[in-house]
């Protein structure tokens, strides 16, 4: 019995070290020295200064930029230090609500737009993060994007395309386009 | 919809291709017998035998096999609360978190050790690094091969013959680790850190927003905050281990935990790999793969039509979403459907796909927020949950569940042709039955109990945070992921106070350890066992007859106990829903 | 079979009244307890009843007459358990009183000294102990169970064995014991008393029969544990239901009124638990038992009967198992200068006064092939020379010829002596014979061999078919003889049996059992001779023929009454069908589930929230009649499936595989078919009757 307890207690020091501390820093070593970008967060730098990560959505809300997908995250939405999603169920109120006045928000900013609203751009995502919305979502705020800014809704649509990544390997996942990259080239386009 | 079929086909392809390979690996890391690895890390396997003083060659019966079983999960316990309580005082915390209160440190400890890995806290807001890495990520490890040890016990309990011992627990928790845990969760590691699964000891960086955010209160937000650690290795075993507590909060829908389409294949994959090739390992080390296959077969039934159900649901959305305008229709530009708690990378197909893998094992990991599914949608993960995690299952545990349905199928059908039962050449007796019959109920009784105290008292009442039946659902999932040792919720109910914290450990210690003493009493009895010769007489346990009727078992054994209550949840949410 | 109570009608009213009568009697619940479902039912009966009587108080929870009618239906579904427990112990108990009609209490002249001719004094038969000595004569009653030790008498056992021709019983060898209650027709008996009043093989064989000594097997022990298992289950699920529902309607924002009944879980609980398996349970063991006994087999124990159902290794004896008793002269091969004709006469002049089956066959060849009639012995002066054991042959003095017909070996030695040799064609002819299974008979006139007569086993007909349905159903025959490994060679291939055992001895026997069941097989064979006892007692499932020893009854676990030795195979299935029958009906109990639930739940939490009525698929006219309906059909089909416990599912041998198909389909896809027709029309019925 003694003995027992006695292995339980040097097996678990043993795996600690093991586990706990040499796979990590292996993971670590390797990971920093082969994939540093990746590993540290796929960062954005502008001019030395970090505009946000690739990976990571922002939150927007003026016109001249495209809008990233309602995010539940407290207390500000994309809040990359908490991640959350709503957990609203699908009958709550408050979810039809939300959706309601979402929808009622993207028809007020583009009272000409008679088209259908994509279901991602009027539902929060999982993470509240979600870097991405769909392209039908993107295509949706085009013309908006473009009246703002008084550019062509080709131009528009030409860095859409840019920023859309296709189905990885050509069949995982879902197409999408990367809202900070998108809107950070739009800004772009003016500076040029 | 093609795409997402096709992804599903491919997905499963690739399990089935790598059950056969993996599995005979294992077998012969089970069976002590030369791997490939064991030139290279039989060194470090034997070292570690002498730092632990053990004994290699020394067998133990079935009692001292638990014993030891469980002494390794205490100790375990002790280390990852006192980490947690004690991390204030402790390196490694850039973001200078404070101890863990006692209660969630009670409930994360016990959560991780029993392979739950039920996520009372979020992780960037409450655990270090050192936490993460030593504590959570070390019971990653061991738990799961506990759970793998145990299935090994009992496998052999079936393959001897008149024997009083079932094995070394620490030579199977050791070679579970070595030649198995940590050489896949290094490759899966290195590989989602190429994808942007973050691998960093760093503070948590700061971005500046490119168009501020305004609050209610009229102060604007001009920074963000940007969570990251040592990631890719814990998520690696995260998935390995069907352990499923995640680095983040949100778990794998967060961008940083599972960036692309091909880290979230990656995750799927870690998350069945093991359960779905221990089935081949079964079967070769009981001398006969087909048992394997039949067990095997029998789980991907069940799951493709599950799949097929939660899919149907979610791509098919609510008519509230509907009526409220937005468009879910599914094109080449949208995935449609019903978005909410879903992220745009993985559409509708790879979040059920997600869901159904992560609750019919029991990982838990989550890629998209289950408590926003729709009725039926969500009722699919909560019934895998439910059926006792055995299509596929834990690491281990799955199997060795799956296998106490299958002693309740040969009964059943044994008594139909008119023999005494017996699997794999043992009889099945009452005492097996006893064993089994405690297996089945147990969860169930769990499960069902807990739920009753949290919705017949105030604490638990106060829980729910959506109205009408789906707040019973919460409560009914989180009961029913802690029995089962799944580890995933409808993550509005709000657990993280002390009612929760201490009745959902005591369904997570019930449900796991309780499951694992009577497996390995029936491991001990079997093992004592003569072997019986097959005949034309006995019932074939590999044939497409008794798969059917394994599946028949599960599912009833599943939908008798939880219809009920499933009919005040998610059912009648279901039938209100589409205005019934 | 005619003193026995075979052809009863299923529903005697002879044996239904008492039962109905018995099922009162067995309420208790002590005796309740022993059954768990059946225990949560009574329990479930007596708080509805309580409930019922708050009701009528008006302070009750729902209308006190639908309480009353949920009530009154479980306690007759316990009555209906009852019943049909008492229905099966009444069959066995209408056979055990025939039996009991035999045990009078007689009065036995006990010896004094174990010797005919010592001093007697009538004692009671129930005073006498094991090794006192009686004497029993022509017209006496055997008092009870024994062994001759002096004597030969032709005994009338037709009390036991419903056979009325009497039978022989002598001192020594394998016809030494006898039955209490039979009766000696004439000569007399000296007999050493085996058992104790109370404990003689005719007590054991009424215990056994009227179940009242029935223990559970080990196979309804672990069922048992099943149900029990499901059972807690349900009572989870029903019980916490309360709270569930309670919350429910809090959500709902109802008034607390519209929160389940306890009346209602408590039907929903009987409706789900394994009432069907669970009533009928006791009744499929003791029906069991009475089917092996109108099969006039009597078993020792119910475990017994349940390895019967295992059993996947027969040792059949040749003799009157495989072949018939009788071997046949098919074929006279003559010596090298003798005639056929020559050879057929002298053969049938060996055998003309040998009244032996295999003796008067070779007279009957004789004349079919060379026309030969039979003479009178007497008339032709001769002198028969019987066989014995020392000579291994017979044959006749005729004048001044020797002829003798006898095995090989013995006619050689018989030659030799009168200096002749046995030419080699004989003896090749012999070999070939023997070879082709058959037993070859050498003729001699003096020192002259004649020739060969073919003497042939006759396998029984359709023994070789029935061993291929054992073969189905993965079991293997073995064939037990005491011929030569070439012979039984010969014979095990046409009779068709997987393996046979020649030249067997008894330890080879014993030898042959271990190591079967070393190998992990269960073992069934006949026996009757004392030196059988060994094997018997080793095998697991052992039948004793009645006409065998008390040492070879005493080692089997079964005897045969009829002492048929083709009787095991009817015994293997038996217990398969008690086994299956119990499969069956769990099976059917649990697919019934479905049809409840769908029947129950939107009854129970329609008011809640009325979505829920979409679940009515039977579209059950209100939620009242809904939970009745349920609960009545739950009790009725337990009276409807009496007849099926009683008889046993049907048995075809097949393999595993196929069997099991069939009867999921039967059980399994009709179990969940049936409640839902069944339920629907006892609510048409209750709308019809204004119940409800």
């Amino acid at each position: 019995m003694i003995r027992i307890l006695r292995q339980s207690v040097a097996c678990i020091v043993v795996f600690t070290v093991i586990t706990g501390v040499i796979y990590p820093l292996v993971v670590t070593g390797v990971a920093q020295l082969v994939f540093p970008h990746q590993a540290n967060g796929s960062l954005l730098i502008d001019n030395g200064k970090t505009v946000g990560s690739s990976l990571i959505g922002q939150s927007f809300s003026s016109p001249k930029y495209f809008w990233a997908r309602p995010s539940a995250t407290s207390p500000m939405p994309y809040n990359a230090a908490n991640s959350s999603g709503s957990n609203l169920g699908p009958l709550n109120p408050a979810l039809t609500e939300n959706v309601k006045a979402r929808i009622t928000q993207l028809k007020a900013a583009d009272a000409a737009s008679k088209q259908a609203v994509p279901v991602d751009l009027v539902t929060a995502s999982g993470s509240g993060l979600d870097p991405d919305i769909s392209p039908a979502a993107a295509e949706y705020q085009v013309s908006r994007v473009a009246k703002t800014r008084n550019i062509d809704e080709s131009e528009v649509r030409k860095l859409i395309a840019e920023y859309t990544r296709d189905r990885q390997l050509g069949i995982l996942g879902e197409p999408r386009v990367n809202v900070l990259e998108l809107n950070l080239a739009l800004d772009g386009l003016k500076n040029k | 919809m093609t795409y997402g079929i096709i992804q599903i086909v491919l997905f499963l392809s690739v399990v089935l291709l790598l059950v056969k390979p993996l599995g005979w690996y294992m077998t012969r890391v089970y069976e002590n017998k030369p791997c490939g690895l064991d030139r290279i890390l039989g060194p470090v396997e034997r070292a570690i035998y002498r730092l632990c003083g053990v004994n290699p060659a020394n067998e133990m019966g079935w009692k001292r096999y638990t014993v030891a079983m469980l002494a390794f999960n205490a100790a375990g316990f002790i280390v990852l609360y006192a980490l947690m309580r004690l991390q204030g005082f402790l390196p490694l915390n850039p973001q200078h978190f404070p101890a863990v209160p006692s209660d969630m440190a009670f409930n994360t400890a016990v959560s991780f050790i029993t392979n739950t890995n039920w996520q009372a806290y979020g992780g960037e807001t409450t655990m270090s690094y050192l936490t993460q890495m030593l504590g959570l990520a070390v019971q990653n490890f061991v738990s799961a091969a506990s759970g793998m040890a145990v299935l090994v016990a009992l496998i052999r309990g079936f393959v001897r013959r008149n024997s009083q011992t079932i094995g070394n627990f620490w030579v199977d928790l050791t070679r579970s680790l070595l030649y198995i845990l940590i050489p896949l969760s290094l490759i899966i590691a290195i590989l989602l850190a190429s994808q942007g699964v973050v691998q960093t000891f760093k503070a948590y960086p700061t971005a500046t927003l490119v168009e501020p955010i305004t609050m209610a209160d009229g102060n604007s937000v001009t920074e963000q905050t940007i969570a990251v650690g040592p990631t890719a290795s814990q998520i690696a075993i995260k998935h390995l281990g069907t352990n499923g507590g995640g680095f983040f909060n949100a778990n794998s829908a967060h961008p940083l935990e599972n960036p692309t389409p091909l880290s979230n294949f990656l995750e799927m994959l870690a998350i069945i790999l093991i359960p779905g090739a221990l089935c081949y390992t079964f079967g070769k080390m009981a001398g006969d793969t087909k048992q394997g296959w039949a067990i095997l077969a029998s789980m991907v039934i069940i799951f493709i039509c599950l799949l097929a159900l939660c899919c149907w649901s979610e791509q098919k959305g609510t008519p509230q979403l509907i009526s409220a305008g937005a468009d879910l229709q599914a094109s080449s530009t949208q995935s449609g459907g019903n978005m909410e708690g879903k992220e745009v990378r993985f559409g509708i197909f790879n979040s059920a796909l997600f869901a159904t893998t992560t609750t019919g094992t029991s990982c838990g990991a989550v890629n998209s927020m289950h408590d926003s599914y729709t009725p039926l949608g969500g009722m699919v993960p909560m019934w895998l949950i439910q059926l006792g995690e055995v299509i596929f299952g834990g690491v281990g545990s799955g199997l060795y569940g799956m296998l106490a349905f299958a002693i309740l199928t040969v009964f059943i059908a044994g008594l139909m042709v008119g023999r005494t039962p017996e699997y794999l050449g043992k009889k099945i007796e009452s005492y097996e039955m006893k064993m089994a019959s405690l297996v089945i109920l147990l969860p169930i009784f769990l499960a069902l109990v807990g739920t009753a105290v949290a919705v017949a008292t105030k604490a638990g009442q106060a829980g729910a945070f959506n109205p009408g039946p789906h707040g019973f659902s919460e409560i009914l999932y989180g009961y029913s992921s802690a029995t089962n040792n799944n580890g995933s919720a409808f993550g509005g109910l709000s657990c993280n106070t002390p009612f929760y914290n201490y009745t959902l450990a005591i369904a997570m210690l019930g449900g796991r350890y309780l499951f694992k003493i009577l497996m390995l009493a029936i491991a001990g009895s079997l093992a004592a066992k003569k072997y019986v010769p097959a005949s034309a007489g006995t019932l074939s346990t590999s044939d497409s007859m008794f798969v059917i009727l394994l599946i028949s078992v599960v599912i009833v054994v599943g939908a008798l106990s939880f219809i009920p209550a499933l009919a005040l949840g998610p059912i009648v949410e279901h039938l209100m829903m589409i205005g019934r | 079979m005619s003193s026995i109570a075979k052809g009863k009608k299923m529903f005697d009213w002879a044996i239904v009244r008492p039962a109905i009568l018995d099922s009162f009697c067995k309420l208790s619940p002590r005796r309740q307890f022993r059954n768990p479902v059946m225990f949560v039912v009574l329990v479930g009966s007596i708080l509805t009843s309580l409930l019922f009587v708050q009701a009528l108080l008006g302070k009750g929870e729902a209308g006190p007459w639908f309480i009353l009618g949920i009530s009154f239906w479980l306690w007759f579904t316990v009555l209906f358990a009852n019943f049909a427990e008492a229905m099966a112990e009444g069959h066995g108990r209408a056979q055990a009183d025939s039996l009991r009609k035999a045990r009078k209490d007689l009065v036995a002249k006990k010896l004094s000294n174990p010797r005919r001719d010592s001093s007697l004094e009538m004692v009671l038969a129930s005073l006498l102990k094991k090794g006192d000595v009686v004497l029993v004569e022509a017209g006496d009653y055997i008092p009870i169970d024994g062994e001759v030790i002096e004597g030969v008498a032709s005994v009338d056992e037709s009390a036991v064995t419903g056979e009325s021709a009497p039978v022989i019983r002598e001192s020594g060898g394998d016809r030494s014991a006898v039955t209490g209650g039979t009766r000696v027709i004439s000569d007399w008996l000296v007999i050493r008393v085996t058992a104790e009043s109370g404990n003689t093989f005719l007590d054991r064989m009424i215990a056994m029969v009227e179940g009242a000594k029935r223990q559970k097997t080990p196979n309804e022990i672990a069922l048992t544990i099943l149900l029990a298992a499901l059972t807690i289950v349900f009572l989870v699920v029903c019980a916490t239901l309360l709270p569930f529902s309670y919350y429910s309607v809090l959500q709902a924002h109802q008034d607390q009124s519209r929160v389940v009944t306890i009346t209602v879980l408590v039907a929903l609980l009987v409706c789900l638990a394994p009432t069907t398996i669970g009533a009928l349970l006791s009744a499929i063991g003791i029906a069991g038992m009475s089917r092996l006994s109108q099969a006039n087999v009597v078993a020792m124990s119910g475990r017994a009967v349940e390895a019967a159902g295992d059993v996947d290794v027969l040792l059949l004896d040749k003799t009157g198992t495989i072949t018939l008793g009788n071997r046949q002269a098919t074929e006279f091969i003559a010596a090298d200068g003798v005639s056929m004709e020559d050879l057929a006469d002298a053969a049938q002049l060996a055998s003309l006064a040998d009244e032996t089956p295999e003796g008067r066959s070779i007279v009957v060849l004789a004349k079919q092939q060379y026309n030969l009639r039979g003479r009178d012995i007497e008339k032709l002066g001769a002198k028969f020379i019987p066989f014995s054991a020392q000579t291994r042959m017979s044959g006749v003095d005729l004048d001044n010829r020797h002829i003798r017909k006898g095995a090989v070996d013995a006619i050689e030695q018989f030659v030799k002596s009168r200096g002749g040799v046995i030419p080699d064609k004989v003896r090749l002819a012999s070999q070939n014979v023997a070879k082709n299974g058959g037993t070859p008979l050498v003729v001699a006139d003096g020192a002259k061999a004649l020739g060969v007569i073919h003497l042939k086993d006759i396998v029984k007909g359709g023994i070789k078919e029935r061993f291929g349905d054992l073969r189905r159903m993965g079991i293997k025959t073995v064939m037990i003889t005491g011929d030569n490994p070439m012979t039984a060679a010969a014979i095990a291939a046409e009779a068709g049996v997987d393996d046979f055992l020649a030249e067997a001895t008894p330890e080879a026997k014993l030898e042959l059992i271990r190591r079967y069941q070393a190998h992990g097989h269960l073992v069934a064979m006949t026996g009757d001779g004392t030196n059988d006892a060994p094997a018997l007692a080793q095998a697991d499932v052992a039948v004793a023929m009645n006409t065998g020893t008390q040492a070879a009854k005493e080692a089997g676990n079964m005897v045969d009454l009829d002492s048929n030795p083709t009787k095991l195979l009817d015994i293997v299935q038996i217990g398969k069908q008690t086994l299956m029958t119990r499969g069956a009906l769990t099976t059917f109990s649990i697919a019934n589930d479905v049809a409840k639930y769908f029947a129950i739940i939107p009854a129970a939490f329609a008011l809640t929230y009325p979505s829920l009525n979409t679940l009515n698929v039977m579209a059950l006219a209100t939620p009242n009649s809904a939970i009745l309906s349920a609960v009545i059909f739950n009790a009725i089909i337990i009276v409807f499936l009496i007849p099926l416990a009683l008889k046993g599912v049907k048995y075809r041998p097949m393999p595993a595989t196929q069997l099991l198909r069939k009867n999921l389909l039967i059980y399994g896809v009709g179990g969940l078919i049936v409640p839902f027709i069944g339920i629907k029309l006892i609510d048409m019925l209750l709308v019809v009757l204004h119940l409800v």
